[in-house]
């Protein structure tokens, strides 16, 4: 298991767009890929798991990921998230 | 337990059914305070002068009986009662039936900022919310991956890995004329400690993700009567590719349990194969949980009808 705090910056938080650029990317890695929240735990794979965190700007996320690639899957996803969703 | 925490004003700000009805009158500085449990305190002992075994760290909850001993006394007698009863910090001062405090009272506790609500309800109605709104809030909660669906009347809970196709069965179920509760994300609340309750998140409440065609809202598409906000879980139904190796149930005499927060679920496995109809087989699932319900144990009936056939026949034979 690899896990990484990460916090939001962007000002629009994650909606349907970011959420999807997560989802795509975690989609990539054959591990289990988990987004949490406030100890709300949200299938990374999955657009409506991540939308239903309802990631607000300045939140704070913990990305998991357990399986094959899982630090790999981490950090692309963190390093995601800290470029604004720019980053592909 | 989550590490949630509940506070007094959230108490006040609760609207709908649950909504107590309460307007401050004094000692806002104390709104922050958090509730720590449900049990709550009728401080009739305490003001006629017990103090031994005083709960003031739980809600005060003055009802006629109390408010007509206070509204009894003189002022000089109401200050040396408030003197004592102030000086313990109380979570807050609940007033039921529409009833007021004097103006003492109110002086104390906004002193003290110890807050008083005043309510119209009455006093047994508003202890069997207040129970209800704290033990709701404090119950331990889980966030499970799957859809939650509402089969004749069942809160099934569909799990499985992502891409076996549990969100096409509900929109199927949903076709059929069941209802969505969540898809995805579920949240599980253990209320009562036995009963498993389901909703999905306030921010994507009724909408689903299908591949394909993306993101749908599943109450304006299908209207009103194919969602609802939250749901009793009842059976857990897991859907995996077909193993030729494993054995699945054939007969269904023995019941195999999910267990969610400590509580046990009548589990199922359907295999899932391209040709198979998961939501007719969801929709007897449901029904059969129904009549077991009921008391109907459709394979074991089946089964003590043959065994009394045969001794039956058993019997002719000799």
């Amino acid at each position: 298991m690899t896990e990484r705090e990460v916090r939001i910056t962007s000002n629009a938080g994650v909606h349907a767009r970011p959420a999807m650029m997560l989802v795509k990317e975690a989609m990539k890695y054959p591990c289990e890929v988990f987004v949490i929240k406030d100890d709300i735990e949200a299938n990374g794979k999955s657009i409506m798991s991540v939308l239903g965190l309802a990631i607000t700007p300045g939140s704070r996320l913990l990305i998991k990921a357990v399986g094959d690639r899982e630090r790999e899957a981490v950090e692309r996803l963190v390093r995601l998230i800290e470029s604004d969703f720019k980053d592909l | 337990m989550s590490a949630k925490k509940f506070r007094i004003a959230d108490l006040i700000s609760i609207k709908g059914k649950l909504d107590l009805g309460l307007t401050l009158v004094a000692g806002a500085a104390g709104l922050d305070k958090v509730i720590k449990g449900s049990e709550i305190n009728r401080p009739g002992l305490t003001l006629a002068g017990f103090y031994e075994f005083f709960a003031f760290d739980r809600i005060q909850i003055f009802g006629l009986g109390e408010t007509a001993f206070l509204h009894g006394l003189d002022d000089a007698r109401k200050r040396e009662v408030y003197e004592k009863l102030f000086s313990y910090d109380m979570l807050c001062c609940i007033f039921s039936h529409g009833e007021r405090p004097d103006d003492i009272f109110l002086d104390f506790s906004e002193e003290r900022g110890i807050p008083v609500l005043l309510t119209g309800l009455e006093t047994t109605r508003l202890i069997t919310l207040i129970t209800h709104i704290i033990e709701e809030a404090y119950s331990p909660s889980i966030t499970l991956h799957g859809t939650l669906v509402e089969v004749f009347g069942i809160g099934v809970l569909l799990t499985g890995k992502s891409g076996i196709g549990k969100s096409e069965c509900a929109l199927e179920l949903i076709e059929r004329g069941h209802r969505l509760v969540a898809d995805d994300l579920v949240e599980v609340k253990r209320l009562d400690e036995y009963l498993l309750m389901g909703s999905g998140s306030e921010i994507i409440k009724h909408h689903m993700e299908i591949r394909g065609i993306g993101i749908i809202n599943v109450r304006d598409i299908f209207g009103i009567r194919s969602v609802r906000n939250r749901k009793r879980i009842e059976l857990v139904a897991l859907l995996e590719e077909w193993q030729s190796g494993k054995e699945y149930d054939r007969l269904g005499i023995e019941e195999e349990v999910y267990t969610i927060l400590d509580v046990d679920s009548p589990y199922i496995t359907i295999p899932v194969r391209p040709g198979r109809n998961i939501p007719i087989i969801i929709e007897t699932a449901a029904l059969n949980r129904r009549l077991k319900k009921m008391g109907v144990f459709s394979a074991s009936e089946l089964d003590m009808r043959i065994q009394n056939w045969m001794k039956q026949e058993g019997a002719a034979h000799d």
